[in-house]
């Protein structure tokens, strides 16, 4: 049925989709709140820079990820200076390019929570005497806990679904870069279908099972669908 | 309003499906390795022949699963000769239209100039992060970069520099990139007439891998396809020859 590489594959993956989906979350809400709160001009071009990798192929974001991490690139150098090497075929290195490719999976649930929330709930909180953080941690996060349960479903699922972005920059080393769909990609190159049908119906169940959980989390959810 | 809208997707795309295909025209599916040389080679033949050539680069092995799914190709020019003998097998290519077009040299490169020195000893030292090739399951170049150091003795030492495309054009742009240091490429990708484009390179020794011989074959779809025929024909000729030559393969 599944062999060790293939399972090694399965919980390379998770590993991979847990971390980037944590880091998101600490990097994205920050972003999403900006985005939901200025009134910036900066706003509308920021928000389209996030939006990116909704509509670029990965192939695009995987091929200057590669020239950027790489020896003479931006990312290269810095990484090179703190004296941790380079990132192309590293767990790591995959994980900051997830982090790039699922930004506005995360971002964008999150935003359009705290912008559905209003002015309101914090003038209160305000009033109430309490501390910015104190509001944001218990008025803010509650209100906003349907976007952010969308945005740890869609961050999760779009990084499990990665194949572009880790064809250009993984270099298919087992439990370091070979994840899911790089080892469906090489099953079925290698003619070897019935392996490839074990994974491929995973990632199915699985991509439907998100999907199921998104549509139970969001309460406007049921509503949205139906109109 | 809506009607209307619906009329230009139609026409759009009636627009579309017509004037893919044509009947000069030949479809082929063509191992990454032999990218640069084919260019050169369908730009002349489109000179000489008046036909035109639309040209698919790739996995050999993806190719194969795609030309058994219908896929419309008129000849395979493979990165091996298993393919096309087991296309001819089963009845999806054109039996005895089978030849070796090229023999595919393996050469271990780097982009920067002076590391890899001309007897590969750079091999035996060691002193570098990543060392590219293409997938061994998959490629035929990755298969021979696998047997070379083999025979060298050096695959238990080298193994955990690993890194691996997933077909030859990947892996030189692993290389080319400098995120790995050096890797095993197609001489093909790094050289043209007697010297290296750019970096330095060993071309391996061919006694330490078994011939990669490159097969073309003519696909079941392209039996009745004149423009195919032609460009099978111009490959084995003096004049197409000369060019493979000049990218560094064997016949």
């Amino acid at each position: 049925m599944l062999s060790d590489t293939d399972l090694g594959a399965l919980s390379l993956t998770l590993r991979l989709a847990t971390i980037t989906t944590l880091l998101l979350l600490l990097t994205g809400t920050p972003i999403a709140w900006w985005l939901a709160r200025t009134r910036s001009w900066l706003k509308v071009p920021l928000g389209a820079l996030v939006a990116l990798p909704i509509v670029l192929p990965p192939s695009v974001l995987g091929f200057y990820l590669l020239l950027a991490m790489g020896p003479s690139g931006p990312i290269g150098h810095f990484t090179q200076a703190l004296g941790i090497g380079m990132l192309p075929f590293t767990f790591w290195g995959l994980v900051l390019a997830s982090t790039f490719y699922s930004l506005p999976f995360v971002v964008q649930p999150i935003q359009n929570a705290f912008e559905a929330m209003g002015e309101r709930p914090l003038e209160v909180a305000a009033t109430l005497r309490a501390s910015p953080l104190d509001a944001f941690v218990s008025v803010v996060l509650p209100l906003a806990k349907p976007g952010f349960l969308t945005a740890i479903v869609l961050g999760f699922a779009h990084t499990v679904g990665e194949f572009g972005v880790v064809l250009m920059i993984g270099g298919n080393i087992p439990d370091k870069t070979r994840v899911v769909s790089v080892q469906i990609y090489d099953h079925v190159e290698a003619l070897e279908y019935t392996q490839a049908h074990w994974l491929a119906a995973i990632m199915v169940g699985f991509a439907f099972a998100a999907l199921l959980m998104l549509h139970v989390f969001h309460p406007t959810g049921r509503r949205k669908w139906r109109q | 309003m809506k009607p209307n809208f619906f009329c230009v997707i139609a026409l759009a795309l009636a627009s579309m499906a017509i004037g893919s295909a044509s009947a000069d025209e030949v479809q082929v599916a063509v191992a990454a390795n032999f990218t640069a040389p084919m260019k050169k080679l369908a730009a002349d033949f489109e000179k000489s022949s008046g036909y035109t050539t639309a040209l698919s680069y790739g996995a050999t092995g993806k190719f194969y699963a795609q030309i058994k799914n219908g896929a419309p190709f008129d000849i395979l020019l493979a990165a091996d000769d298993k393919t096309p003998e087991r296309l001819e097998k089963e009845g999806l290519a054109v039996p005895g239209s089978r030849f070796t077009y090229a023999i595919g040299k393996l050469v271990l490169w780097s982009a920067r100039p002076g590391y890899v020195d001309d007897q590969g000893a750079v091999l035996k030292k060691g002193n570098f992060s990543h060392i590219a090739l293409a997938n061994p399951k998959l490629a035929p170049y990755g298969a021979a970069a696998v047997e070379v150091m083999t025979k060298l003795g050096l695959i238990a030492l080298l193994k955990p520099e690993f890194v691996q495309g997933e077909d030859i054009g990947q892996t030189y742009q692993f290389v080319s990139t400098g995120n790995a240091e050096l890797g095993f490429v197609a001489l093909s990708q790094v050289y043209r007439d007697g010297k290296f484009n750019s970096g330095s390179g060993w071309i391996v020794p061919t006694n330490l891998y078994s011939p990669i011989r490159q097969d073309a074959v003519l696909l079941a779809q392209g039996k009745a396809n004149p423009a195919a025929a032609a460009l099978l024909k111009y490959l084995k000729s003096d004049k197409a020859r000369a060019i493979i030559k000049a990218y560094g393969y064997g016949f």
